[in-house]
């Protein structure tokens, strides 16, 4: 194997499992959070507006991880850095 | 219409002039575009406003936008809430009406370039400290970064970049993932379930916008009033 190939197939190999294990976490993160959002608006229904708010500032924080995991794994497929340098060597 | 092709994660790479060092692409035409679209909206729908009990259906459309945008920062600042009013409402109409026009086909939203999002992250890095001094003093918001003790400086200088950063790439990776979802459904399912996810886009543009607003909102909050709330605290401590 070339080391063209053993960089694309890294490089995928590498999006999938940062994205399927980035995915996970902030998964049960949000679960989290709203499960004590909705039971704390079931118990207190007139403090919805302001548990909204920090409801969806928190998913926000929260959701950002999952975000960069996801942007990696876009550089990674789509504008891989290490690209022009392997074709560079391969080329030259 | 595919203006970004699928192997392009940015419109920044989508040139449409070039001139000498002068290059114009589609991050550009569509900031540009947006921003005449609210401005001449605005001046339009402004131009004969009635105080009166009727109101045109345009009228009374701004007046709920901007009456909520209000309700939400005085939600949060408690007080002076119309000198934040400009600052975050602009940031508001812009990332929402930048986000929502992606169901009108061959328009890509300039906010899934992350060009624009870190524009619009470092306006916000620049207006925490210009509110905060404006609002409580230099010498009190410097001492902000010594409290509790000098220790912490470090960790509020390292909060206040990585916020920023989380900001910028918060946004442009919502957007940008939801563009390429429907480009690669397009390219599998052509034919029913692009259209639930662009009418899923809407509601995610929408909350984009929200949150971006409220997450400035609080931080410029956090900056202009920590003190007055540090100093309940102590009181009610003691």
């Amino acid at each position: 194997m070339d080391s063209v190939s053993i960089v694309a197939a890294a490089s995928i190999i590498a999006a999938a499992i940062c994205m399927c294990i980035g995915a996970i976490g902030p998964a049960l993160g949000q679960g989290r959070a709203v499960h004590s959002a909705l039971s704390s608006i079931a118990q207190q229904p007139d403090e919805r507006n302001s548990l909204t708010r920090t409801l969806f500032v928190g998913l926000a924080m929260i959701e950002s991880i999952a975000i960069y995991c996801f942007v990696i794994s876009m550089i990674l497929v789509f504008a891989n850095p290490f690209w022009g340098y392997i074709i560079k060597r391969a080329g030259g | 219409m595919e203006i970004v092709p699928i192997n392009q994660i940015s419109p920044d790479q989508v040139i449409f002039f070039q001139w000498g060092w002068i290059v114009i692409n589609a991050t550009l035409v569509y900031t540009w575009l947006v921003m005449a679209l609210i401005v001449i909206g605005s001046v339009l729908i402004t131009r004969n406003i009635s105080p009166g009990r009727t109101i045109s259906r345009w009228q009374n459309a701004l007046e709920i936008i901007l009456s909520s945008v209000r309700f939400e920062i005085r939600q949060i600042s408690k007080d002076g809430a119309d000198s934040y009013f400009s600052f975050i409402g602009t940031l508001f109409l812009f990332i929402l009406f930048s986000n929502i026009l992606t169901v009108i086909p061959g328009y890509v939203a300039p906010t899934s370039a992350l060009s624009t999002t870190s524009a619009l992250a470092v306006l916000v890095f620049f207006a925490v400290p210009l509110f905060g001094i404006t609002k409580q003093g230099l010498i009190e918001y410097i001492k902000e970064y010594f409290r509790p003790n000098f220790i912490f400086f470090p960790f509020h200088v390292m909060g206040e970049f990585s916020r920023t950063l989380a900001l910028a790439v918060r946004l442009f990776g919502n957007l940008m993932s939801h563009e390429k979802v429907i480009a690669i459904l397009l390219a599998v399912t052509p034919l029913f379930f692009p259209v639930v996810m662009q009418a899923l886009g809407l509601i995610i543009g929408l909350i984009q916008a929200y949150i971006f607003a409220i997450l400035a909102m609080v931080y410029i909050a956090s900056a202009s009033q920590a003190h007055e709330e540090a100093g309940h605290n102590e009181n009610n401590s003691k």
